[in-house]
């Protein structure tokens, strides 16, 4: 969707500092989001990754520096207008009680619609394609609350293709879903970016599944990027020590080719050389 | 959760799973059709039955009984309209189904200002307690409001009720207070505290008219905002909403509709609370549905119930407020045990 002359990224941080009062989270951050990428943020719980997810939807005002978008500074720009060209889907989206899933869908097309105007035939190929992209078309008439987590997730996700952006922001869009529902999740993001080009941005915790479909990793700590490139350059022992102060090795992973992180337990170095088996 | 478990699920259930609903356009027809068979009741059960006829028969021994008895019914339709419609913003606005507008402290800022009116500064007229009451609606509401905001995240739908919940139980005390001096504003305003319609014409609701144009403008007109609200704070302000703008907005449309309908007939309970849980049931939580269709409620049980008043303990007239409790507690009783999903929504 870029063309040859378009700027390689169009979100973009500049020396942005989050936070409440006077407990900065994230300080002094600089982050260039790559043009039609998966970008994962990875980090220990409280780094400030959600919060940075926040800050670039716009949703947190910086205390100092900025972010942007397409240049322009995002809080100065109306807040209708960035929700045409950037999607975010939150940790917890609430379902109202006894929606159906294209009441719920059809929500996402609010940015494209004035007080005044009505529903339009765009709105409802918007619908279909986000149902059908998402394979959730069969589950049109249900009620989002009688879904499982996995159908629920890609529901939600149906909700921010309605919006149509050229950006989505997730946070943490695994959660709560079992190995086999995170995979087919992640599996559906990266379909969309590659199908449609979509740049995505998000939050994720499993640091392997990050490796495996990230372009482009950005690992947090204490609200400053402590490392950020592929997941090759990015996903070392080293970074792994630093970044979750967990004794780690990293291997190859067999099935993509990508780092493979192996926790250390204290647990296992205790317990060596290792004993005979139990019958 | 896996999709095995679900599809379990919906063999014990069978299509119960599937939402059941009556389409829009039939709720509609049936609330039309409720609206007009109400008003009708109203100008005819009475003290006194009159025919239908008196009201354009000038010279029809019972003409004057009938225009009174319109005026009634034309009061009750708007107070009913305002209440639900308020109740359904409320819920919308607070994301809790079971949200009322007393739970902004309306019904108990109107009725702290009507003893202070009564008892401290003499009033006496019926309009001007019109003024009153919706001044103490207007000051509590913004009270709350303003305490809820305090904090790093605002105007929160919990911060709200507790707000709310705190300045009711110190203005209700105060009332109790006031009242407990002063025997004589005692009487006066124990008539207005259950809420009534009856001997209340045109005059009073011209008044409040202008108000309730206003509020109910604001109210259907943001149905949106209430649908993007409904998703969470979060996602509502990535959709392009301004939230706190919002917020305000729609608050000032509930204030005005319930505060305008607290000062018109006195603390009208439930009417707020179950019409627009009732009608959610029937046509699922778009605001652009509703909205309309709890005002269409809202008009129906309170000129309903205010007709049974007239009939249920002859010669004495049950005050609205009472009867609204009365036929609407087995109404809300049932859609908890029934209602598809009354359970979560408690």
């Amino acid at each position: 969707m870029t063309s040859a002359t378009a700027p390689a990224t169009r979100l973009s941080a500049s020396r942005l500092t989050l936070g409440y009062a006077d407990r900065p989270i994230v300080t002094d951050l600089d982050l260039q989001v790559p043009n039609g990428k998966v970008t994962v943020i990875v980090g220990a719980n409280a780094c400030g990754k959600s919060t940075l997810l926040r800050g670039l939807a716009r949703l947190l005002k910086p205390q100092s520096g900025a972010v942007l978008l397409d240049g322009e500074v995002i809080h100065r720009q109306p807040t209708k207008h960035v929700a045409r060209i950037l999607g975010l889907l939150p940790q917890n989206p609430i379902a109202p009680e006894g929606v159906t899933v294209v009441d719920l869908v059809g929500r996402g097309r609010h940015p494209h619609h004035g007080a005044f105007q009505r529903w339009t035939s765009v709105d409802d190929e918007a619908v279909a394609e986000a149902l059908e992209l998402t394979d959730t078309l069969g589950l049109a008439d249900r009620v989002v609350d009688e879904l499982s987590g996995g159908q629920r997730q890609r529901v939600w996700i149906a909700m921010a293709l309605a919006q149509g952006t050229d950006l989505l922001l997730l946070d943490e869009p695994t959660t709560y879903l079992d190995v086999a529902h995170q995979v087919e999740m992640l599996d559906l993001l990266a379909d969309l970016n590659a199908r449609r080009g979509t740049t995505i941005v998000m939050v994720l915790h499993d640091l392997n599944l990050s490796a495996r479909y990230a372009d482009h990793l950005v690992a947090l700590r204490d609200g400053a990027v402590v490392a950020e490139g592929t997941p090759r350059q990015v996903v070392t022992e080293d970074v792994v020590r630093t970044v979750f102060g967990l004794d780690n090795r990293v291997i190859d992973d067999p099935v993509s080719h990508t780092p493979l992180v192996v926790p250390v337990s204290r647990h296992l170095r205790q317990a060596q050389p290792p004993t005979q088996e139990l019958p | 959760m896996t999709s095995t478990a679900v599809l379990e699920r919906d063999e014990e259930t069978g299509v119960a799973r599937a939402p059941r609903r009556l389409g829009t356009p039939l709720v509609t027809v049936l609330l039309v059709g409720a609206v007009a068979l109400a008003c009708a009741l109203s100008v005819v059960v009475g003290a006194r039955t009159i025919p239908l006829a008196a009201i354009w028969d000038s010279s029809h021994p019972l003409h004057n009984i009938s225009q009174a008895r319109v005026e009634r019914t034309l009061l009750g339709l708007a107070v009913g309209a305002a209440l639900a419609l308020a109740g359904a913003v409320l819920q919308g606005l607070t994301r809790n189904p079971l949200a009322d507008p007393g739970i902004l402290g309306i019904n108990a800022g109107a009725s702290f200002a009507m003893v202070v009116a009564l008892s401290v500064f003499g009033v006496s007229e019926l309009r001007d307690f019109v003024w009153v009451a919706f001044l103490g609606a207007a000051v509590a509401a913004v009270l709350v409001h303003v305490v809820a905001s305090i904090g790093r995240d605002g105007a929160t739908p919990m911060k709200l009720a507790i707000a709310g919940a705190a300045l009711t139980a110190a203005a209700t005390s105060w009332t109790s207070g006031v009242l407990l001096v002063d025997k004589q504003t005692m009487e006066t305003f124990r008539y207005w505290q259950v809420g009534t319609i009856g001997g209340r014409g045109l005059d009073v609701l011209l008044v409040g008219a202008p108000f309730l144009a206003v509020g109910a403008l604001l109210a259907l007109s943001g149905a949106r905002l209430l649908n993007t609200l409904a998703l969470g704070d979060d996602l509502a302000r990535g959709l392009g909403r301004r939230t706190a703008v919002d917020r305000v907005v729609l608050g000032v449309a509930v204030v005005l509709l319930a505060g305008t309908a607290t000062a018109l007939a006195g603390p009208v309970a439930f009417v707020g609370l179950v019409v627009p849980h009732a009608v959610r049931g029937l046509v699922g939580s778009d605001h652009s549905r509703l909205l309309p269709l709890s005002a269409l409620g809202g008009a129906v049980l309170v000129v309903l119930a205010d007709t049974l008043g007239r009939v249920v303990l002859p010669p004495a007239e049950v005050q609205v407020g009472v009867m609204a409790a009365v036929v609407g507690v087995p109404v809300f009783l049932f859609l908890i045990r029934h209602g598809r999903s009354g359970s979560g929504a408690l």
